[in-house]
């Protein structure tokens, strides 16, 4: 009896163990030639080793983009893991140094004390901050027979302020003459998690408009109405609903029909290249240091062409680094994301709008001076 | 009874080394639980007690951490009992049908498929919850409204996206369905077949077995599977972070868009932009859920523990 | 009714014992009437599918309880009802099951195939083909350590709770606590191992056991509140028939009283593991995310299937073609299929280990 019930044991037991031997002998098959940490092989871009980040999920995307190039870059002998923890925890994580760099979808402030401590944590060097990561943020919503609409910034913070009710209502009926408008109650849906897209909305619906009583903040600050988890949550619930409208990424509204913008005089559909020419012109924020690049985006811009509501998200890192190894990695993964070549494989990837020059310029040139020491 | 006195007496007897490793090796793992439990607990209230009293601005449009946490608590409460309401009644049963009713060819199957449902990720209940549940309920809500609307429950309007707490809650159902019914099933089944014919025996239909013999000798499982799918309810964070339309408050409008978030719900929602201070208001939600959750378990046990001290066997 | 006058009645021939019954085929006659007399309104007022299936049901369950009434008197209506009620529950389960399994295959079936399944996310140009090989391993290892911790203290608590410490106030204090734990949110239990690691590790500390543990955060009051429940059940006989041969306390337990328990026990722990195996937001915080494959779950980032799924649905990228499916979408699908397949796999396994060791007599 005894002995039947551990041969009975061992039959499963020496298959599981097989199996996990087996499993742990072999590796991804195009992790094969891949040695991470192998410093001796001559590569290219010469760095290896691992590369840890966190912060903004926004950025997830263009990040996984900018990893592949600049591990291609060192082929292969590096690995860059990026937390998508969100933009306050990749905060928390830099400054307590558990991260190289964060990703941000707002600049530091010492509201809470974040910058100081960022300070502390680069050795008392101020921190850097590069726009890495502009995206256009589109009001898309679904309304049968209506492929686009014209709106004001007036009129987009009364639709989510809950004041216009109706699709026929006069005040949008008056931008647009020649939409079929129905009577029909709008949906407006907006994000029921903080996140830098609400933020950057609500700012510009405060500074461009005079109906937006509400702070620039993550949280939706309206209470009520319909509310979805995340850029693809809002994206079901709009396209799931009729008459919805809501406000996320450009690149993810696809067959949604989004609503052109008021600009000076003009209505502006979002656009990538819009979106780079606000961040270009927009004015930097006071009181920075010269590695800081933080701006405040000029919501109420009258350029021509230029599309005001855009989501900017930065990458945080130190002036220098302790580590000969990390400074040089840091430096050339920073350097990598700013040049054009990793603009354009964000934007292939992410759909997100690659920084104009000027702006790339100046940030290569914060970023040229990581050093180690 | 007899046992524990067989038991001690046959230890007292021989204490063996291996008995005596044994028991304390279950001990330890007894005092293991109970101290991870207060390590959570300690490192709930460190870092959530200074949560309690922020300056107004870091509770949002309600300035205060009880107006701030009234509504989630509320909300996660709403939701859980809905999903106990729903699934409790299915869970048995499926439990009985595995276990008393279906042919074996038949019971066999549908405790996979069951148990099958255990293994679907919360998110992809989300994702689920939001693109194929939400669109089905939607003509739904809307006759509720029309219909039913002299009820609180269903005053509306009706959400235009289906997605309200009344479609969280029945998610949330479909998702603990699976423990409520596996452990049922199990104690079920551990029936004494002595005891169920004898009661057919006596002449008793197959309903009346099954009340007379299975339900008694299975009700502190029937009690701990019940309560299980409570607590995973209770704390189910994704699935809900994803079909429920989150924002409102109080309200016992169930088909409305607007809809208090339920506190884990809320913690994850919020926690990836938060700053340290609001992440502190944020873990002190998480201590109200814990103590809720004691509160909840303490009162469900005072009420089993009446109840099978009245029918004491 | 009819109970209390068959006996009554004069039986010439042959006393029957039996009260009246409904003939055998009575249920099939009632449904094939049901399903005609729910089709007159569903056709006459236009209808859907569903109104018929509910109206049918409806009408079933009304109509066999009022015949059985009739015929075989109120004990046997209740019967028939509560038989059709049990039924109807199965159904209703089966609905929401069949759909989310349907979705989650049709979605998910297009995405799988050996890249998909060998590769991992690890590329070095943009072109190059990505798989889940990576979260693969890592759900495995992660879930794998949670089990190794959370089994043995689950299934000794369990002991403890039923064989030793039977009604003390340890043991009392402990069955409820295990309750309350039921209740830790996922994200409370991720950022508690979170908090714990980094104040052992480092700020940096990020690695897959640090996952395992979170995880069995949760797994572990599963595992001893179905364990304690299916000790309880092992009949005292059993135990006192053992201690009579001279077999001291803990043999007894393992030889006499865990392989009784067994299929109940194997069910407890491949729920938890299943309600497990799920979970993103804790692994997110301590585990990490990464591209590459890593086997060392007690150090570096370790990337598991509900993150990459909650990841990749969260940033799904830009579809090749105008309005196609994002990449990131069909990869959450494809991911969320594997998931649902290792799982069932794992259950599979657990029920025949459970019935090799079950023993062979009883129910």
């Amino acid at each position: 009896m005894n002995r039947t019930s551990f041969r009975k044991l061992l039959a499963p037991s020496v298959a599981v163990l097989a199996l996990s031997i087996s499993l742990t002998a072999c590796g991804a098959g195009n992790e094969s030639d891949a040695a991470a940490g192998d410093g001796s092989s001559e590569a290219t871009g010469g760095l290896s080793g691992d590369l840890n980040g966190a912060g903004a999920s926004s950025q997830e995307k263009a990040q996984g983009a900018w990893a592949t190039g600049f591990q291609g870059a060192n082929d292969g002998n590096v690995t860059v893991n990026y937390d998508p923890v969100g933009s306050g925890d990749g905060r928390t994580n830099f400054i307590e140094g558990g991260v190289s760099f964060a990703g941000s979808d707002s600049y530091l402030t010492d509201d809470e004390g974040e910058l100081s401590a960022a300070k502390e944590r680069c050795n008392g060097e101020d921190p850097i901050e590069v726009p890495a990561y502009v995206s256009p943020i589109a009001v898309a919503f679904n309304l049968e027979g209506v492929d686009s609409l014209n709106m004001s910034a007036d009129t987009i913070a009364q639709i989510f302020d809950g004041k216009i009710t109706k699709w026929n209502d006069p005040a949008i009926a008056e931008e647009n003459p020649d939409a079929d408008l129905p009577d029909e109650d709008i949906t407006p849906v907006h994000r029921s998690d903080d996140s830098g897209t609400t933020k950057n909305f609500t700012d510009y619906l405060g500074k461009a408009s005079s109906s937006w009583s509400y702070e620039a903040e993550d949280a939706f600050p309206v209470k009520g109405g319909e509310a979805a988890e995340g850029t693809s949550g809002v994206i079901s619930a709009v396209s799931g609903g009729t008459g919805t409208i809501g406000y996320a990424d450009e690149s993810q509204v696809g067959d949604l029909s989004v609503v052109s913008v008021k600009v000076g005089e003009e209505y502006v559909a979002p656009s990538p290249e819009g979106a780079a020419q606000v961040v270009e012109s927009s004015p930097a924020a006071e009181g920075r240091a010269d590695v800081d690049m933080a701006v405040d985006i000029d919501r109420t811009t009258t350029e021509a062409g230029a599309y005001p509501v855009v989501l900017l998200s930065y990458l945080i890192a130190c002036q220098s680094y302790e580590d000969q190894a990390e400074a040089d990695l840091v430096k050339g993964y920073l350097s990598y994301i700013v040049s054009d070549e990793g603009q354009q494989a964000a934007s292939e990837e992410a759909g997100s709008a690659p920084l104009s020059s000027s702006v790339a310029e100046k940030a290569q040139g914060i970023v040229d001076a990581i050093t180690a020491g | 009874m007899a046992t524990t006195v067989v038991a001690e007496d046959a230890g007292r007897a021989k204490p063996r080394l291996g008995d005596r490793v044994f028991s304390r090796l279950a001990l330890v793992a007894g005092i293991a639980i109970l101290a991870a439990l207060a390590a959570v607990f300690i490192f709930l209230a460190i870092e959530g007690v200074p949560g309690l009293a922020k300056p107004a601005e870091f509770y949002g449009s309600a300035s205060t951490f009880w107006g701030y946490v009234a509504p989630l608590l509320f909300g996660t409460v709403l939701a859980a009992v809905i999903a106990l309401i729903v699934a409790v009644p299915l869970a048995w049963g499926i439990a009985l049908v595995v276990s008393h009713y279906a042919p074996k060819r038949i019971a066999t199957p549908i405790a996979y498929l069951i148990d099958l449902l255990a293994a679907v990720p919360s998110v992809v209940f989300g994702l689920w919850g939001i693109s194929v549940l939400a669109l089905q309920l939607r003509p739904a809500y809307a006759w509720l409204d029309d219909h039913m609307g002299w009820l609180p429950f269903f005053a509306g309007p009706a959400s235009g996206t289906g997605r309200t707490i009344l479609t969280a809650g029945l998610v949330l159902a479909i998702m603990i369905l699976p423990i409520i019914t596996a452990i049922s099933r199990e104690v079920f089944a551990q029936t004494p077949r002595l005891h169920e014919e004898a009661a057919l025996a006596l002449g008793a239909t197959r309903w009346e077995m099954i009340r007379m013999a299975v339900f008694p000798y299975a009700r502190s499982g029937m009690v701990s599977a019940v309560m299980l799918g409570l607590g995973r309810a209770l704390g189910e964070t994704m699935a809900v972070a994803m079909v429920l339309s989150a924002g409102g408050g109080i309200s016992f409008n169930l088909i409305s868009s607007s809809n208090p978030a339920s506190i884990a719900s809320n913690i994850a929602s919020n926690y990836k932009e938060g700053t340290p201070g609001k992440i502190q208001v944020l873990i002190a939600t998480g201590l109200v859920l814990f103590l809720v959750t004691f509160l909840v378990n303490f009162a469900a046990r005072w009420v089993v523990q009446r109840s099978e001290r009245r029918l004491a066997r | 009714m009819s109970v209390v006058e068959a006996p009554v009645r004069p039986a010439p021939e042959a006393v029957s014992f039996t009260a009246a019954k409904l003939p055998r085929i009575a249920p099939v006659l009632v449904a094939v009437v049901a399903i005609a007399a729910a089709a007159l309104p569903v056709l006459l007022l236009g209808w859907g599918l569903v109104a018929w299936v509910v109206l049918s049901a409806l009408v079933f369950l009304v109509a066999l309880p009022v015949w059985a009434a009739a015929v075989e008197g109120r004990r046997g209506a209740t019967d028939r009802l509560m038989t059709g009620l049990v039924w109807t529950a199965c159904a209703i389960a089966i609905v929401p099951l069949a759909s989310l399994l349907w979705t989650v295959v049709e979605r998910g079936l297009p995405a799988i195939n050996t890249t998909f399944l060998t590769f991992s996310m690890y590329r070095t140009s943009l072109d190059q083909e990505v798989g889940i090989y990576h979260a693969l391993i890592g759900t495995l290892l992660i879930t794998l350590f949670a089990a190794v911790i959370s089994v043995p203290i689950g299934v000794m608590a369990a002991i403890y709770l039923i064989e030793y410490g039977k009604g003390n106030r340890l043991a009392r204090w402990i069955t409820f606590l295990v309750d309350v734990m039921t209740g830790i949110p996922s994200i409370v239990a991720g950022l508690f191992a979170f908090a714990l690691f980094i104040l052992i590790l480092g700020p940096s500390a990020r690695l897959g056991f640090g996952g395992s543990v979170a995880l069995s955060l949760l797994m572990i009051p599963i595992v001893v509140r179905s364990t304690e429940e299916m000790l309880r059940l092992v009949p005292d006989e059993l135990r006192e028939a053992s201690y009579a041969l001279g077999v001291p306390k803990w043999r007894t337990i393992v030889k006499v009283v865990l392989p009784t328990a067994l299929g109940g026990i194997v069910t407890g722990v491949t729920l938890a593991v299943a309600r497990v195996v799920g979970e993103t937001a804790p692994l997110l915080l301590i585990a990490g995310l990464t591209t590459r494959t890593n086997f060392n779950v007690f150090s570096d980032r370790m990337t598991t299937l509900p993150v990459l799924i909650f990841t990749q649905n969260a940033n799904p990228g830009v579809a090749e073609t105008p309005g196609g499916t994002p990449p990131g979408i069909e990869i959450a699908w494809g991911g969320a299929l594997v998931l649902i397949v290792i799982v069932m796999v794992l259950n599979l396994v657990a029920r025949i280990i459970g019935r090799i060791f079950a023993p062979k007599t009883g129910h």
